[in-house]
């Protein structure tokens, strides 16, 4: 097959400016033209600015070539792919698709980002070559984040463009590929827009506040906490009347969207105030002059403080939806409508229902796609409530009237075809889900806190289960368990993965608190060390152990990482040890790990300060990474471990790691540090001093950074005498012992557990 | 006593370090190519060279081993010819012409070049690897004490305001800037080769800064604090070399002196205040040569930091008129084993070039000492 290797983007706009980030996150030479002179520059140094960063690594900046499409086509001639991503006018588009094909080589794929339009109107007039070549790939805003691509193409579209496309938005991009139908909207947009729609004209039409509406439409229907109103705020106020339009000329007459009815007219009158959204003055939400949270009302236009209603809890959609109040009856209303809509239509728009469910899962980050909803209220108990309401049942509910959309048989997961067969979903090669793991079977073994699995291949997967998979003596055990048991049972090695949203926030810190409160200082220790020889025992273990994270990594979740002998990373992993947050340092082996790291880098200086500097640096500051890019920088990751950009490829490159260090593993071997002692401390608290004048390290930060400072110049130790690795681990718990004991230690602590946030004392 | 005199002062462009156009060459290149540049600007026999002296600050990676021996092989100098690196900070080469000068009296020779250099990108403040005594830093801060906070603390004690350090910052921009312009650096900028081609303008200078820029920064070293980056000296890169020689030498070689050493000194002050260094070291060396401030007609004052150059001009009573006239340091940048070169070779360049009888160099260094010289002028 085709490779990609080379990407031009045309259009330097948000949109076409951050998928060339993107597509330089993923490795490729890009080429970022844009109608406007000097604008595809500008656009690369605004988001060298960018928060959250389009870039996962400010170097890989450099990989972009700008230039103007006026002058500078000439660049496309050694481009493999072209990403039109222009102003969305069939016209213009034409035209540069017919200026641009004079430049391109023969073999090269063009592609347009449009949301709306469809490729038979974008290839009008398009010679039969150059249409072989084409197709649409619509990115979602913002690209580096959002994980869904929708693909579509015409029926002369060469499988070998889609391909090469396909395989590099998916292994290199990180994109999950949805294949839609040429229908405008494509499939989440098509959905997404109507329940938007309908969310705001029944919210006119039956009376209900933004802030009510919002908080029913959102977390009990596991949709974001913005809701609706939030999330028009968010995409900007003034991009609606855009969006409507285009569906209003473009739908089928029939379609249900057209029922929904006009926007209200306060929409048009927000926008002309300057009212669209987060980025204008504000939307349906705002921040007064002290930063307080305000919130208009949709009958008189004028705002009032916020104040999210609490709703009562329900215990699942069936409650919801038959409370008589008006929460309730404002939430049926748009979801059943919603849903009835995405079942009228995925015959039309996709292949099949999973593609809907994906689509709207990965562009609107939902939890649970429209028929994963219908399947928790029952398709039976939706289609009568459907027919109660003077509604027609779609056709898609009188296919398989009783049965659900999504079922298991023989460990597989099956969904419902059109026809009405179930059909066994089908991962894409060298996808392997824990998710599919657990429908085989139950786990090899298991406690109230983790799990382990068999990946198969004798490979064992260690899952994390606790409350955002923070580290207990739970975890502790069953890694402890693994260790022990796998060889017994001829495993050949072990995964560290779960698909929670993060990969571990760290240790559970409540121990740390109470054992603190009652000067247990012996159990607290105890509690050190006992993870101290976990970790150890993971690295010595006598087969190979690779991290597969994705998401936070944090504290004792960073260490467990530092402990692995390979890390298989998720581009999109945050790793950092922030225990100078809660008023510690790392206590189970991170200090000595980056230590480790840092002392066997060969491309610092020599002498025994840069490699302590350098840890230092990272923990003092609790430096987090933004990717997994950052990590190696860090040294959170090492040069040897691989990054991962799709995440659902993560799991299968730890499991092809760990093989292949199956083949002749032997555990790495303790090494002996030579540290500076006293005078390291010296040179760092010299730095401690700097931060403090600056009024960047706040009291309890300095006494931290100073003990900080003397576990990484290894203590009273001096430079000629080695120290061993269980030394540095000595080091960490007194050290810990010693912040322990200070009243703003357990203050920073408390303040965690309290807020989530870290306090600054 | 011999007459010993400055016969030749030459130096790179100065520029920032790190994003600068010497950030990427080695500080052993810059230094050679400048001492090369003094051979062929000066026309002195390389052979009649006694000695190379080389001031840097901190000695080490590319600026280690014996710097000054290397860069008399690198400038393909005699090998009979010494080399000898010698540190004293910032004061580093103006030390070098103290220890030369002091050799030609005991007949050592007749003559040296006594030079200076430092990269702060590629070595850092402090170098790679700071060991201080652990028990000495303890007890006294000072020791080891970071060049800002000194700073502060000199504005502290000499109630130096933000406003008053913010107009000396702009105007040593603008008086850099006029001279960048009138020329006056021409002749000792010897231009750059480095791979990325010839530098050879100072890079440091800000000739369209406004006081508006500078009151909107916020303090560097200290919350609440007065010294900011843009009245600091920045990090800086470059080497800067003068020819010392007996005048007797000078005159038999049809060599250009510039002026005569007249007298010189150090002195040691609180670490915690070096900033105000120069004010015993210049009154030693005045002492010394029998003046006073006001028979001073040119003055070169080191500008680490505005809040120290004004503590000192304000103790020692100097007429501000007569100092720096192309521009200081914190426009022009020092780079710390340079400076002492640069602005001894300028004082007398400038009484060279403007006329006048006696000049002062003069500047803090850290650790808590001060550093001067008396030249005089020759009709």
């Amino acid at each position: 097959m085709k490779t990609i290797k080379k990407i031009a983007v045309i259009g330097a706009g948000v949109m076409g400016a951050s998928i060339a980030a993107q597509a330089a996150n993923a490795g490729a030479d890009v080429v970022l033209l844009d109608v406007v002179d000097g604008a595809a520059s500008e656009a690369i140094q605004k988001m060298l600015k960018t928060k959250p960063a389009p870039f996962m690594h400010k170097d890989f900046a450099k990989r972009i070539t700008p230039g103007s499409s006026a002058k500078d086509l000439k660049l496309l001639k050694e481009c493999d792919w072209v990403i039109e991503a222009i102003i969305e006018n069939p016209k213009i588009k034409q035209q540069l698709y017919r200026d641009v094909a004079k430049h391109m080589k023969a073999t090269a794929v063009l592609s347009s980002n449009t949301s709306t339009l469809p490729v038979k109107i974008l290839t009008e007039g398009m010679d039969n070559k150059l249409k072989s070549h084409f197709l649409i790939t619509h990115f979602f805003n913002p690209p580096r984040y959002m994980r869904l691509l929708e693909i579509v193409f015409g029926s002369t579209t060469k499988k070998t463009a889609v391909r090469a496309v396909m395989d590099f938005a998916d292994r290199r991009m990180g994109k999950s590929l949805i294949m839609c139908h040429d229908t405008p909207g494509f499939i989440a947009n098509r959905i997404g827009t109507f329940w938007l729609h309908a969310a705001i004209t029944e919210a006119f039409k039956m009376g209900i506040g933004v802030e009510h509406a919002d908080a029913v439409l959102s977390r009990p229907l596991g949709i974001p906490k913005t809701g609706v109103f939030g999330l028009i705020d968010l995409v900007g106020l003034d991009l609606m009347p855009h969006i409507l339009d285009s569906f209003k000329s473009t739908l089928p007459k029939r379609d249900a969207f057209h029922k929904l009815g006009p926007a209200p007219d306060l929409l048009a009158k927000m926008i002309k105030d300057g009212y669209t959204g987060r980025k204008g003055k504000g939307g349906f939400y705002r921040l007064d002059a002290q930063r307080n949270k305000e919130v208009i009302d949709l009958k008189t236009g004028t705002y009032s403080p916020a104040r999210r209603p609490k709703l009562k809890r329900k215990k699942n959609l069936r409650e919801l939806f038959e409370d008589p109040d008006l929460g309730s009856r404002y939430a049926w209303s748009v979801m059943s409508k919603t849903l009835a809509y995405a079942a009228d239509l995925a015959p039309h728009i996709a292949d099949d229902i999973e593609s809907v469910d994906r689509a709207l899962r990965l562009g609107y980050n939902w939890t649970w796609g429209p028929f994963e909803l219908i399947d928790k209220m029952g398709t039976a108990w939706f289609r009568h409530r459907l027919m109660e309401g003077g509604g027609t049942s779609p056709h898609l509910l009188q296919v398989a009237p009783d049965k659900p959309f999504y079922q298991i048989g023989l460990g597989k997961l099956h969904h419902l075809s059109f026809d009405g067969e179930y059909v066994a979903l089908k991962r894409p090669d060298g996808v392997l889900l824990l998710q599919d793991i657990k429908r085989k079977g139950p786990p090899l073994f298991e406690n109230r806190s983790a799990k382990v699995w068999d990946l198969g291949d004798n490979v064992a997967c260690l899952e994390f289960r606790s409350k955002m998979n923070s580290l207990n003596p739970f975890i502790l055990a069953l890694m402890n368990r693994a260790i022990k048991e796998l060889p017994e049972r001829n495993f050949k090695g072990l995964v560290i993965h779960n698909e929670g949203i993060n990969f571990s926030v760290g240790a559970n810190i409540v121990m740390f608190l109470v054992t603190a409160k009652l000067r247990l200082w012996s159990v607290m220790n105890w509690i050190l060390k006992h993870g101290q020889e976990t970790f150890g025992n993971l690295k010595s273990a006598p087969f190979p152990v690779v991290g597969a994270p994705s998401g936070l990594a944090l504290g004792g979740g960073c260490e467990v990482l530092l402990h692995c002998d390979r890390i298989t990373a998720h581009a999109e992993t945050y790793a950092g040890l922030v225990e100078a947050g809660v008023g510690i340092v790392p206590g189970w082996g991170g200090c000595k790990e980056l230590l480790r790291r840092w002392t066997l880098n060969k491309a610092l200086p020599n002498g025994p300060i840069p490699p302590i500097s350098k840890a230092f640096e990272a923990i003092a500051m609790a430096q987090v990474s933004t990717s997994a890019f950052e990590a190696k920088d860090l040294a959170y990751l090492s040069p040897d471990d691989v990054i991962i950009m799709n995440k659902d490829r993560v799991l299968s490159a730890a499991k092809a790691a760990v093989l292949e260090m199956a083949k002749d593993y032997s555990p790495p071997k303790p090494i002996d540090l030579y540290l500076p002692g006293p005078t390291g401390a010296a040179a760092l608290n010299l730095a401690i001093r700097n931060f403090s004048n600056q009024g960047v390290a706040t009291p309890h930060d300095v006494t931290i950074a100073k003990r900080l400072a003397h576990v990484l110049s290894g203590g009273d130790t001096d430079v000629l005498d080695p120290l061993s690795e269980n030394d540095i681990l000595r080091l960490e718990r007194e050290a810990i012992l010693k912040l322990a004991k200070t009243p703003q230690t357990r203050a920073r602590v408390a303040h965690m557990l309290k807020t989530g946030k870290p306090l600054r004392n | 006593m011999k007459s010993i005199v400055i016969a030749g002062y030459v130096r790179s462009p100065f520029t920032f370090a790190f994003k600068g156009g010497l950030a990427h060459t080695r500080p052993d290149e810059i230094a050679a190519q400048v001492v090369k540049g003094l051979i062929d600007h000066t026309g002195v026999n390389p052979k009649d060279i006694e000695d190379l002296i080389m001031g840097c600050a901190f000695p080490e990676g590319e600026q280690g081993f014996n710097i000054a021996r290397l860069v008399g092989f690198l400038a393909d100098l005699p090998q009979s010819m010494g080399g000898v690196t010698v540190n004293r900070f910032c004061g580093s080469s103006m030390q070098a012409i103290h220890m030369a000068a002091g050799a030609m009296q005991m007949g050592a020779g007749e003559a040296y070049i006594c030079a200076g250099v430092e990269s702060m990108s590629r070595v850092p403040l402090t170098g790679f690897n700071p060991l201080p005594h652990p028990d000495l830093a303890k007890r006294m801060a000072g020791a080891y004490m970071g060049m800002g906070e000194t700073a502060e603390n000199v504005a502290q004690k000499y109630k130096i305001s933000r406003e008053e350090q913010d107009l000396f910052a702009f105007t040593s921009h603008i008086k850099s800037a006029k001279a960048q312009k009138s020329r006056h650096l021409n002749d000792e900028i010897i231009p750059l080769k480095t791979s990325a081609g010839l530098v050879a303008q100072d890079g440091c200078i800000r000739a369209d800064t406004t006081l508006e820029a500078l009151a909107g920064l916020k303090p560097a070293f200290k919350k609440n604090g007065t010294v900011t980056a843009a009245t600091s000296s920045p990090l800086t890169d470059g080497a800067a070399a003068v020819l010392v020689t007996t005048e007797d030498y000078a005159r038999a070689n049809k060599l250009t002196p510039l002026a005569r050493i007249k007298s010189f000194a150090v002195s040691g002050c609180d670490p915690e205040i070096m900033g105000i260094g120069p004010v015993n070291a210049t009154q030693k060396a005045l002492k010394r040569a029998g003046l006073k401030v006001a028979d001073l007609d040119i003055i070169e004052l080191n500008e680490a930091f505005a809040s120290q150059s004004i503590a000192s001009i304000r103790d020692l009573k100097l007429d501000i008129k007569k100092i720096n006239l192309d521009g200081g340091a914190i426009a022009l940048g020092h780079p710390l084993g340079a400076t002492g070169a640069r602005i001894t070779g300028k004082a007398a360049q400038i009484l060279h070039r403007n006329g006048g009888k006696w000049a002062l160099a003069t500047q803090c260094i850290g650790g808590g000492q001060g550093i001067a010289t008396v030249l005089e002028g020759i009709e």
